[in-house]
Order: structure tokens, then C-alpha cells, then sequence
């Protein structure tokens, strides 16, 4: 596949995998106030997602569009990084992995706004104003949580181990990202701030950085958890049942 | 006892929120959430209220600092204007021509 092709595919399926799982927070959210605020997110994403597969479709010329993209493609063939598929857990996991996941787009789309491609950069102006509220939403919850009453506290503190592992895996070296200079953001080079910020964040939540033992990797090589094949089984069963089906 | 903010043991306390539409418009009561305290309040109303583009400015005051009249002081309220016509400025002759009244 053509370097920019895999590379707008690979941020795509980050935004669309993580988005379908967002969605099911829908009807189970602790308020329904929080139900509209994570539909919302997943929403904002779904909308980065339909950009980034159409764009990647449009440059591969091999007569995929977005919906072919998102529906017809098996769990290998996802390029997204494996934080983005892993199950919600409570309601702290969700807040972690969505502190970490919006703080690294933030940075990402941040860099993409120089980016010499016109439509990532265009995306990446839209997306970033997005993300900054999703960082700001998660942030509100981790220091509520992390400093909240000693339960909160704990599950908040549980939330991050469960969610450390992944995060390594978003700053790994991309043989793709090389052979787009100018054009790609260097994850290696997100890490700083990225890192400035959430450290910031979890010292003032009086959360402890985790410091697992293991770590993640591979999902921009299609090599997945178990949990994706069950996530893609709901978000494709009715268009493979029933292609073409629209509103 | 308990105060009408107080969430208690079943939740978050309410809010009213106001949004305001555009720039020269006041801002307009639209509905109330739930939220553990003003900051996450303010995020709860962008999300619920403002999610079609319907605001520019939110305003959010703790439900419990508003002060109403009681359904009880109905009558004594409002019944005395029901009919005091003269009240309305419909005694005076409107000038030809003259828009917006």
C-alpha cells in the first residue's frame, strides 16, 4: 500500500475502533449527562475516522471507500494501536485510556498542522479543537477521580495500571511515518509534550505513574488483542449482512 | 434536613443552564442538568445544550440558588394584573408609518 495510504488508514482506525467502543458507553454511562458527553467524543472521532479512511481509499485507487474500509477488512488488517481497542472496563479505565489517547492526538494532529499534505493538515485544524476538549474532559475526571474519596481514588490509581501497558506502542518507530517527510508526525517526537502533560495531570490527581512490566505492541503491523475481533463482529455484522444498507 | 442543592446520597446536585445564542442576545434559559460541581457543570451543559452550534456564551447557576415564588402566592402575585388594562400601552394612537410596536 502506498505509504500515505497506509498512513491515513493507520490514524483512521485509531479514531474508528476507538470511537465504536466509546459508543457503548451509550445508555450505561454513570448520568446521562456523561452518556452525551462520551457520544459526543466517539462521534468527533467517528468523523476524523470517515475522513482519514475516505482519504485513504481515494489515494490507493483500488475502488475501496470508507464504508469498505471500516466494514470489509478484517482484524489484521486493522492498523490502529491496540490502546484504542482494549474494553472499557469501569468507568476509570475509560477516563485513563482516554487521557492518554487524547493527550497523544492532541500532540499528533497539533504537528499535522504543518503537515505538507493539505488534507491531513485540513483535518488536523478541524480535529485538534476537537481533541482539546476531549483531553480537557478527561483530564476534569482523572483529578475528580484521582483526588476524589479514597474508593475513587483507587479505582482511578486501577484504571491507569490497566491501561499503562499501551501506552509505549503509540510512540514506536512507524516504517511508514520514514518514508513521509514533511508530510507524517514522527511519534517519537509527540513524546515530550505528551508526556509533560499527563505527568502533570496525574501529579496533580495524586496518581502514581504506573510502571508496568510489560508493554504492547504491533497493532500498526495488524497484530491485535483478542478484544478486536469481538468489537469488529458488532460494527460489521449488519453491513457484511446486508451490504450496501443505508438509512 | 436537606438543602435543595444537596445531592445527597442519589447523586449530583442540578443546575440551570442559560446559553446565550449569539453576540447581542441575552442569554436564554434552556433546561438543567446534573453535575458534581461548576466546572464539570459548565462541560455537561456545552455537551447537552450547545452540540447543534446553539451557543456562544453558557452560563450555569446551582439550581438551588434560585430563588422562586411559591404556587401558593399564585393569586396574590399575578391575579391583581389580569385586570389592569390600562397597564398595556393600547390607549394610545399609533402614528401612521411607525414599525416595530
Amino acid at each position: 500500500m502506498n505509504p500515505l495510504a497506509a498512513y491515513s488508514l493507520a490514524l483512521g482506525d485509531d479514531a474508528l475502533v476507538l470511537a465504536q467502543r466509546l459508543g457503548e458507553w451509550a445508555a450505561r454511562a454513570p448520568q446521562i449527562e456523561e452518556d452525551l458527553a462520551l457520544a459526543n467524543i466517539a462521534l468527533d472521532l467517528l468523523g476524523q475516522a470517515r475522513t482519514l479512511l475516505a482519504y485513504a481509499g481515494e489515494i490507493e485507487q483500488a475502488g475501496r471507500d470508507e464504508d469498505d474500509l471500516a466494514y470489509l477488512r478484517d482484524d489484521r488488517e486493522f492498523r490502529n494501536v491496540q490502546l484504542a481497542e482494549i474494553p472499557n472496563g469501569d468507568f476509570a479505565v475509560t477516563m485513563a485510556r482516554q487521557l492518554v489517547f487524547s493527550a497523544y492526538q492532541y500532540e499528533l494532529y497539533t504537528a499535522l498542522l504543518t503537515s505538507a499534505d493539505e488534507t491531513l493538515a485540513g483535518l488536523a485544524g478541524k480535529a485538534v479543537k476537537e481533541v482539546a476538549y476531549h483531553r480537557d474532559h478527561a483530564t476534569q475526571w482523572v483529578l475528580r477521580l484521582g483526588d476524589g474519596t479514597d474508593l475513587s481514588h483507587e479505582r482511578m490509581q486501577a484504571g491507569l495500571d490497566q491501561v499503562w501497558p499501551y501506552t509505549e506502542e503509540l510512540f514506536d518507530r512507524d516504517g511508514i511515518v520514514s518514508q513521509l517527510p514533511g508530510i507524517a508526525a514522527d511519534p517519537a517526537t509527540l513524546r515530550p509534550a505528551w508526556e509533560q502533560y499527563v505527568t502533570a495531570v496525574l501529579r496533580e490527581a495524586a496518581c502514581d505513574q504506573p510502571a508496568p512490566r510489560w508493554r504492547s505492541r504491533g497493532g500498526r503491523d495488524g497484530l491485535h488483542t483478542e478484544h478486536l475481533g469481538h468489537l469488529l463482529a458488532e460494527m460489521q455484522h449488519l453491513h457484511r449482512s446486508h451490504p450496501g444498507a443505508i438509512w | 434536613m436537606n438543602q435543595p442543592n444537596d445531592p445527597g446520597k442519589r447523586g449530583w446536585p442540578l443546575w440551570e443552564v442559560f446559553v446565550r445564542a449569539r453576540r447581542g442576545l441575552s442569554h436564554q434559559h434552556v433546561g438543567s442538568l446534573h453535575a458534581p460541581d461548576a466546572a464539570m457543570a459548565l462541560r455537561n451543559a456545552r455537551d447537552v445544550y450547545t452540540r447543534r452550534g446553539e451557543g456562544v456564551s453558557i452560563w450555569v447557576v446551582p439550581s438551588a440558588a434560585i430563588v422562586a415564588n411559591s404556587p401558593d402566592e399564585k393569586d396574590q402575585f399575578f391575579d391583581p394584573a389580569q385586570d389592569k388594562v390600562y397597564r398595556h400601552p393600547t390607549f394610545y394612537d399609533v402614528p401612521e408609518g411607525a414599525k416595530h410596536l
